[in-house]
């Protein structure tokens, strides 16, 4: 369908803000999975008469935040506004929302394709809202919840500039990424605290005008995002084919069957009469309000990624993991901080992405309740550096680091893991090996000089690991070759 | 200003209004005569009227996120024509 | 039966000095509601218990010493108001068994201040109207002629204030909703500037114009009562962080050197005769109490009632929204949810339907620049009027209202007529300032009229201080309640 037809798709993502108190009342912001039903709730969220909103200052910090993060030009005169329409999930039969007024406006985002081209998609907008109630289904009735009404909510509006299910996925899941670096949502998408739902159609490959648009719903995962736009963009290429057309409507993604069903039909736009809220007064921000925003703006995902690259030479999957997670990064980066001459942000990288990452599998830690703080790990690389400890010792150690919380070279002293690299100790160990093995060495000096690894094992054993490989390959070479003579 | 039928109709479905067909015809009629009058508003020469315009004096109020007490279920649910499981109860709506 | 102190001021000192209690005071207005309410009907539910509870407490605390600005003072509450454990039914249908489980700001502020509430006074529904006649339960009579209406929508709290069954009120005023029943009525009734009280717990109609207004015998009460109600609400995002000035105090009674301004255009053709002579005779008395008189020009004047119908219309038609039967008020159950909805709301009453309708197509795609947008603009040149008057002017002066209380039934299916009678009150609702309706004599019929005199924002000590030493120059006079067998 590719070669006829152009996919015209784009993302309107909405992320709830992970404020202490709701948008426009002091109803604390509960997770509208587990919470009691209507148990944050006050007369305001629920639209009762004569109730009135005041604006969350650090909603509108967080909105700030994002739009900065989507390089959008913030909008220094911000009006909120009713948008009309009748749901019974919805308090005042309008809600609160930014119209002609948003807070940023004309943004983009960077992604990367799986082919490792780099694309960059519009932001049109990002404007802050809030969440109405919550429907639950039954034979006879449907009940509403209003805890989740009035939580604030950001809604990020791409331009069409996606083209496939593919690239959807990968911009929602930056979106996402970003979103949770700022600390302003979770991300949790089966909670529903981040929803997405793009708007495709297809237009003939070098046609203007668009084709009749599709809004896709129920999208609760970032497979489902791809495969439930890659299965929209075929039916539409199909009915197209077969000399349909294709209506605007809803249509929602059923997972199981893999397919999208219609919803509901869109024939007349709904006339949502927006205008100008009188109950809140224009929010202009200013010069500083922006600037202290972008100083409490972090290093964002990409801009980390591209430093691990260039900076520590680290491949393009090693830096897109580890900053994947800002918690996981900025570990990472403290670590690098305070390295001093100790290991290279490559091994760390290592470290964390083999050993450490493995560890708190085992253990089902996550970075924030880590016992082993990146100063510790730096310390114990040190040791290895110095040769105190080999590398088999130091994986040791640091599960030892992992349980207790204790410092490494507290744990190298107190269980005696020191190396050995006393030449006379080791030396009397290797004279007793080789007098007792006299096989092997008559086969050593036979020309089987592989067998050096099977006595760097014997002093091994003998040591409990202790012994500094690099001196007990010397001695043993040494000595063996004293044997010749 | 004269509003049809269908035009009075579609106002009435905006405003999630039940009317009866002589609801419609009389308040048609008196919408349009409000229409007429309102329409004097065209005389006047508004292309210097700024809005929007950032100068308001009452700007930028708004609150610190600080958590307040909500209601009580009960009394939340109080004033509900119908309530089931600590819910609001209406009518089946279709799963959207 | 008919009490001997009728101002709050009275009442007030009598209290303080310890010649009645506030249970005596309180019991004698319950006693006179249940004599003559059947007659004049001001009340929606009068909340006798709380008021005797309140009074009771009143009385307790002054034992112990206290007293506070209207401690034990009986007043009652347009039902616009919510007033907590009580119906607010907004004289709606829809909200008949509607219990607030909060208090308006301003009823908040009463009680802080030792008021008793004797209970809820009857309005339009949801304050749409110029005389009651649109409540959904009952029409208020004007005190002075039974037969006619006491103005609206604060129709209810203007009786009953008027007829002595209580010692001030407070309405609201979105289009003249106070000074036009002030002036029905022979009260002073005052639209405070926008911002000055706070709206919360007051029933949304249009919310960038809706504001608390007191209404008293005199001047002084209601400053009295203003001095309790403003002041900053952080609730409500609209509230001004002003300080509060005594307003009492500013009542100096000295004018001199005032200067009034007397806008012509308010002047308007049919304008009944009697009012017009009436209110440039208390212009003159002004002018002889040593302010200057100018004459002004507020020259979109008349474009006053358009704008304000769009804009409240609009405003209206989301603020009423909430109301589909889900979370409170009445639910009328029909088909499907829709249905039910749309079934619930057809409980609104006719002139609500057609604001809500107007305020839709105003809205509407297609139409939206040619009516609310346009009305938005225009409302710029009434405040930049305004503001351009306020520049060589102190007080504006004019009548209130263009006729006196009209007969019950006359105008009520005549929405224009009936709009008309609001062309004098609203162009200051659009505008910032603050205004008030203080009596200036009688017609033929006996019936009061209202000079409305108008102020910058948050200049309320200033009108308030012309309308009290004008007061000072006329005779009092209550009405002869014609109500048969009681009075």
């Amino acid at each position: 369908m590719l070669q006829k037809y152009e996919p015209v798709i784009g993302l309107e993502i909405h992320a709830e803000l992970m404020t202490q108190s709701k948008m426009f009342c002091g109803c604390r912001v509960v997770d509208s999975v587990e919470a009691e039903p209507n148990t944050a709730v006050c007369p305001v969220c629920l639209g009762m008469p004569g109730m009135l909103p005041v604006v969350n200052r650090r909603a509108v910090d967080f909105a700030l935040l994002v739009a900065l993060a989507l390089n959008c030009e913030v909008q220094s005169n911000n009006i909120f506004a009713r948008k009309n329409y009748f749901y019974p999930d919805l308090a005042k039969g309008y809600q609160i929302s930014q119209y002609e007024f948003p807070i940023g406006l004309r943004g983009y985002l960077d992604i990367t394709l799986s082919d490792g081209t780099i694309k960059r998609i519009g932001i049109r907008r990002v404007h802050m809202e809030e969440d109405t109630g919550k429907l639950t289904h039954l034979s006879d009735g449907s009940l509403v919840d209003f805890n989740r009404s009035g939580v604030a909510l950001l809604e990020i509006v791409s331009d069409p500039d996606i083209r496939s299910g593919e690239e959807a996925r990968a911009y929602a899941m930056r979106i996402r990424q970003i979103l949770r670096y700022l600390r302003v949502n979770t991300g949790d998408m089966e909670k529903g605290v981040l929803r997405i739902e793009p708007n495709i159609s297809i237009r003939p490959r070098g046609a203007e005008a668009f084709g009749t648009r599709v809004e896709l719903k129920n999208l609760n995962s970032f497979r489902a995002l791809a495969d439930g736009t890659d299965f929209e963009l075929d039916r539409q290429a199909a009915l197209l084919d077969s000399g349909g057309r294709v209506i605007q409507e809803t249509r929602g993604w059923h997972d199981a069957r893999r397919e999208t069903f219609s919803q509901r039909s869109k024939e007349e736009a709904e006339d949502y009469r927006y205008f100008t809220d009188p109950d809140l007064p224009p929010l202009y921000i200013d010069e500083a309000w922006i600037e202290s925003a972008r100083i409490a703006l972090p290093e964002l995902p990409q801009a980390k990624e591209a430093r691990y690259r260039d900076e520590f030479g680290l491949s393009d999957y090693e830096a897109s993991v580890l900053a994947e997670d800002r918690a996981v990064a900025e570990w990472f980066d403290a670590a690098v901080a305070g390295k001093g001459a100790g290991a290279s942000p490559k091994t760390l990288a290592n470290w964390i992405l083999n050993d450490l990452f493995r560890l708190m599998n085992e253990r089902g830690r996550s970075i924030d309740t880590l016992p082993v703080t990146p100063a510790a790990l730096v310390a114990l690389l040190g040791q290895v550096e110095q040769g105190t400890i080999n590398q088999t010792t130091a994986r040791e150690v640091l599960a030892e680091m992992m349980d207790s919380g204790r410092d490494p070279s507290s744990i190298i002293e107190s269980r005696g893991l020191a190396q050995i690299s006393d030449e006379a100790a080791l030396t009397s160990i290797i004279d007793t090996i080789i007098a007792g093995n006299p096989g092997p060495v008559a086969n050593y000096l036979g020309g089987k000089e592989n067998l050096l690894g099977w006595f760097v094992g014997q002093v091994m054993r003998e040591t409990k690991g202790r012994a500094n490989p690099a001196v007990v390959n010397e001695l043993l070479r040494t000595r063996l070759e004293r044997e010749r003579m | 200003m004269s509003l049809t039928h269908t035009d009075v109709e579609k106002i009435a479905a905006l405003s999630r209004l039940s009317l009866t067909k002589d609801e419609l015809t009389h308040f048609g009629e008196q919408l349009s005569a409000i229409l007429d009058y309102v329409a004097m508003l065209s005389e006047l020469d508004l292309s210097d009227a700024a809005l929007e315009d950032q100068t308001a004096e009452h700007h930028n109020v708004t609150r610190d996120d600080i958590v307040l007490p909500s209601l009580s279920r009960e009394d939340a649910l109080f004033n509900a024509a119908e309530t089931r499981d600590g819910q609001f109860f209406i009518q089946s709506i279709l799963e959207e | 039966m008919e009490p001997t102190i009728s101002t709050l001021i009275e009442l007030r000192d009598a209290l303080r000095r310890g010649e009645l209690t506030s249970v005596a005071a309180t019991q004698a207005m319950l006693d006179r509601i249940v004599a003559i309410d059947n007659t004049i009907r001001s009340y929606l539910t009068v909340t006798d218990e709380m008021a005797l509870e309140m009074a009771a407490t009143a009385d307790r605390r002054r034992a112990e010493g206290e007293d506070t600005p209207l401690l034990g003072v009986p007043v009652a509450v347009k039902d616009l108001l919510c007033l907590a454990g009580a119906p607010t039914t907004a004289g709606s249908k829809i909200l008949e068994n509607f219990i607030s489980p909060y208090n308006a700001h301003a009823v908040d502020r009463l009680i802080e201040a030792g008021a008793v509430i004797l209970g809820k006074t009857n309005t339009d529904e949801f304050a749409m109207g110029s005389s009651t006649e649109s409540s959904a339960f009952f029409t208020t009579r004007n005190p002075w002629d039974t037969e006619r209406v006491p103005g609206g929508s604060s129709g209810g709290s203007a009786a009953a204030v008027a007829a002595g069954l209580a010692y001030g009120a407070l309405g609201t005023d979105t289009g003249g909703s106070v000074r036009q029943p002030a002036s029905f009525c022979g009260l002073v009734g005052m639209r405070p500037t926008y911002g000055r009280i706070s709206r919360w717990g007051v029933i949304a109609y249009a919310s960038s114009l809706d504001q608390v207004g007191p209404m008293g015998q005199t001047a002084a009460d209601t400053a009295a009562l203003l001095s309790v109600i403003a002041g900053y609400d952080p609730r409500d995002s609209t509230s001004l962080d002003t300080p509060v000035p005594d307003y009492e105090a500013a009542l100096t009674g000295d004018i001199r050197g005032l200067r009034v301004g007397v806008p012509h255009e308010f002047f308007i053709e049919g304008i009944d005769t009697e009012v017009e002579a009436a209110v440039r005779a208390a212009i003159e008395q002004i002018a002889r109490l040593g302010a200057e008189i100018i004459e002004i020009s507020i020259p979109h004047t008349r474009y006053g009632l358009p704008i304000y119908y769009l804009i409240a219309s609009a405003e209206a038609g989301a603020n009423l929204a909430r109301y589909d039967g889900t979370r409170f008020g009445e639910r009328v159950t029909g088909s499907d949810v829709i249905d039910t909805v749309e079934r619930t709301r057809a409980l609104f009453g006719p002139e609500v339907k057609r604001r809500i309708m107007l305020g839709s197509y105003a809205l509407s795609a297609g139409y939206y620049d040619q009516y609310y947008g346009r009305a938005l603009k225009a409302r710029e040149l009434i405040r930049e009027n305004f503001r351009q008057a306020f520049e060589t002017v102190d007080v504006i002066a004019a009548p209130t209202c263009p006729t006196t209380a009209f007969k019950i039934g006359e105008r009520v299916d005549d929405p224009l007529t009936m709009y008309l009678n609001d062309m004098l009150t609203l162009p200051l609702n659009l505008s910032t300032g603050c205004g008030l309706s203080t009596p200036c004599g009688f017609d033929s019929k006996g019936l009061p009229i209202g000079l409305q005199l108008i102020g910058g924002p948050l200049q309320e000590a200033t009108i308030l201080n012309v309308a009290h030493a004008y007061e000072q120059t006329q005779p009092r006079r209550k009405p002869e309640l014609a109500l048969g067998d009681i009075a």
